[in-house]
């Protein structure tokens, strides 16, 4: 074996120095099943021992691998057990009081965000769960690094749409009470269909009930490699070669991330979970999912043509992906969150990119409609019958499909929100202004879908 | 094979303006840190120097970081770019 490959030691600078290579999030998952008791105050002793004793090394750790690879990671996170359940068994809930307490654990430990604030009602609510939802809105509103979602379908049970209608108006809620901040308490609430119990990504992250105490999770992204690698080729290449080249990419940048996640598993003393590999964008310049769709000879995301070519992105992500690590998993594929992608921003204000065109892209996407800002007179209904079309879209499709919308407070079409950091800045995007008011208010559940006659 | 993937296998990668010296600075150090060099590959492009060295830290008594340290300052006192990665992350980018 050759000692020194010149050739591929300097791929690997250039995809880190040039092209932003990096591993997105290390997230601890953590169960948080045993902290129940009768007196919510016990539970929020459990809660915050047992984050600190779990997660105390999480960041120096992560800064170790850090300098061993001379590759950045970018976020440290946790996602726990849903706390719905895991305040259920209190005599009086106080669901804000845990969320405090969980971002007090956060930010002691020194991680941007723990995810898992949460519930899973897509064929029903516990007392538990309803009093959580009841909760997020005020429990966003006084904390800064809780994140919250809530999965109201699946292709087993159908739509909640009790759940559905109850999150249009939460989401509104926590807009409004984050007004100060362009509605930012929005931002960190997400509605899932077939929602993943070991993603790695927020907001959407917990800890399933089907999964370990512990595990580490890793997330990997490299929207800027796979363009690079795209630009590469003539502007002839077939299709047929252009998914074989992001196949190779995406086995490179997953190949990295398992690596940092079982040496970073191995350090802190914890089973490794799994590795998503999602091209999830940044604000940055040339980090860009966008910008993957012009390499690929479209003029702009939006174009027609954007739905296919996000398609072949998704697909041939996954599938070099899924060489690359024994265990893939989370939301693995490619995000197209507006407000975090500056081609997606750019598109969103030049007004080539609409509402409607993103639904359409969510429907081959790995996510769903994310981080999209939205005129702030638009009703709960409305929100409510938003999320509707969302999560028939991944229901009948088997897929993950989400919802995170921001009814900026204040703000009409033409402004923009800003919230910096990763969670970027978005313009307000124009909806649809007929009512959904009488459809999403029927109350009940859309029943499941039948699962053969594929057509 | 066992051995080239141990994570005691270090590559530095050194890239700027040629000028005499530079090899001697970066092995100077690795010396005092009982670094052993494996191999060395350089060269030249248009006065721009670039250099790959692959050691091992086995014998060190040392920590990765101390090593990184002290092999950054000596680079940035030259005005060169330099990396310092466990050699497993290109193993295992690169190879299925």
């Amino acid at each position: 074996m050759t000692s020194i490959n010149t050739d591929s030691i300097l791929e690997t600078i250039d995809m880190i120095r040039v092209h932003h290579l990096d591993i997105r999030t290390v997230t601890l998952a953590l169960s948080l099943r045993d902290c129940c008791d009768k007196d919510v105050k016990v539970v929020g002793e459990k809660i915050y021992n047992k984050i600190i004793k779990y997660a105390k090394n999480l960041c120096s750790m992560a800064q170790e691998i850090e300098e061993d690879y001379s590759i950045p990671i970018i976020n440290k996170r946790i996602a726990v057990t849903p706390i719905s359940l895991v305040g259920e068994s209190c005599d009086n809930y106080d669901y804000v009081y845990l969320a405090k307490v969980l971002d007090k654990a956060a930010a002691e430990v020194g991680v941007n965000f723990i995810g898992g604030f949460g519930a899973l009602v897509e064929k029903g609510c516990t007392r538990g769960d309803e009093a959580l939802i009841e909760s997020i809105p005020e429990a966003l509103a006084q904390t800064e690094r809780i994140c919250s979602s809530i999965n109201v379908a699946s292709s087993k049970a159908g739509i909640n749409m009790n759940a559905v209608l109850k999150m249009g108006k939460t989401i509104k809620k926590a807009a409004e009470l984050t007004a100060d901040k362009d509605g930012i308490g929005a931002a960190k609430l997400v509605c899932f269909c077939n929602v993943p119990s070991d993603n790695p990504f927020m907001a959407g992250a917990f800890h399933g009930y089907g999964e370990p105490e512990c595990a580490l999770n890793v997330g990997v992204s490299g929207p800027g490699v796979v363009r690079a690698a795209i630009e590469s080729l003539p502007k002839d290449t077939t299709f047929g070669d252009m998914a074989n080249k992001i196949k190779q990419i995406a086995y490179k940048i997953t190949s990295t991330g398992e690596l940092v996640g079982r040496e970073m598993a191995q350090k802190i003393g914890i089973p490794f979970g799994i590795i998503d590999l999602s091209l999830a964008p940044t604000p940055e310049v040339g980090d860009s999912v966008a910008g993957i769709f012009q390499a690929m000879g479209l003029e702009h995301a939006g174009a027609h043509g954007t739905t296919a070519a996000l398609a072949m992105l998704n697909d041939a992500v996954k599938k070099g992906g899924i060489m690359a690590s024994s265990h893939v998993g989370g939301l693995s594929g490619a995000f197209i969150p507006v407000s975090e992608d500056a081609g997606m921003i750019e598109a969103a204000t030049r007004g080539c990119l609409t509402f409607d065109k993103l639904e359409a892209m969510t429907s081959v996407c790995s996510v769903g409609l994310d981080m999209i800002a939205i005129p702030g007179d638009t009703s709960a209904d409305t929100i409510s019958g938003i999320i509707a079309d969302e999560m028939a879209i991944g229901m009948i499709n088997k897929k993950t499909t989400a919802v995170r919308v921001i009814p900026a407070p204040n703000k009409k079409e033409g402004d923009k929100v800003v919230f910096g950091g990763l969670l970027g800045e978005a313009p307000i995007m124009s909806i649809n202004k007929l009512s959904s008011k009488d459809f999403v208010r029927r109350g009940g559940r859309i029943p499941a879908p039948i699962h053969s006659l594929n057509n | 094979m066992q051995d080239n993937r141990s994570e005691n296998k270090i590559i530095i990668t050194i890239s700027g303006v040629d000028r005499i010296g530079i090899v001697s600075k970066v092995t100077t150090v690795l010396a005092e840190y009982k670094v052993n060099i494996e191999d060395i590959k350089q060269s030249i492009m248009q006065d721009y120097f670039v250099m790959f060295l692959l050691g091992d830290i086995s014998k060190s008594d040392k920590s990765f970081k101390e090593i990184k340290e002290a092999v950054s300052k000596a680079g940035e006192e030259m005005g060169m770019e330099i990396w310092i990665q466990k050699k497993q992350i290109f193993d295992k980018m690169h190879n299925i």
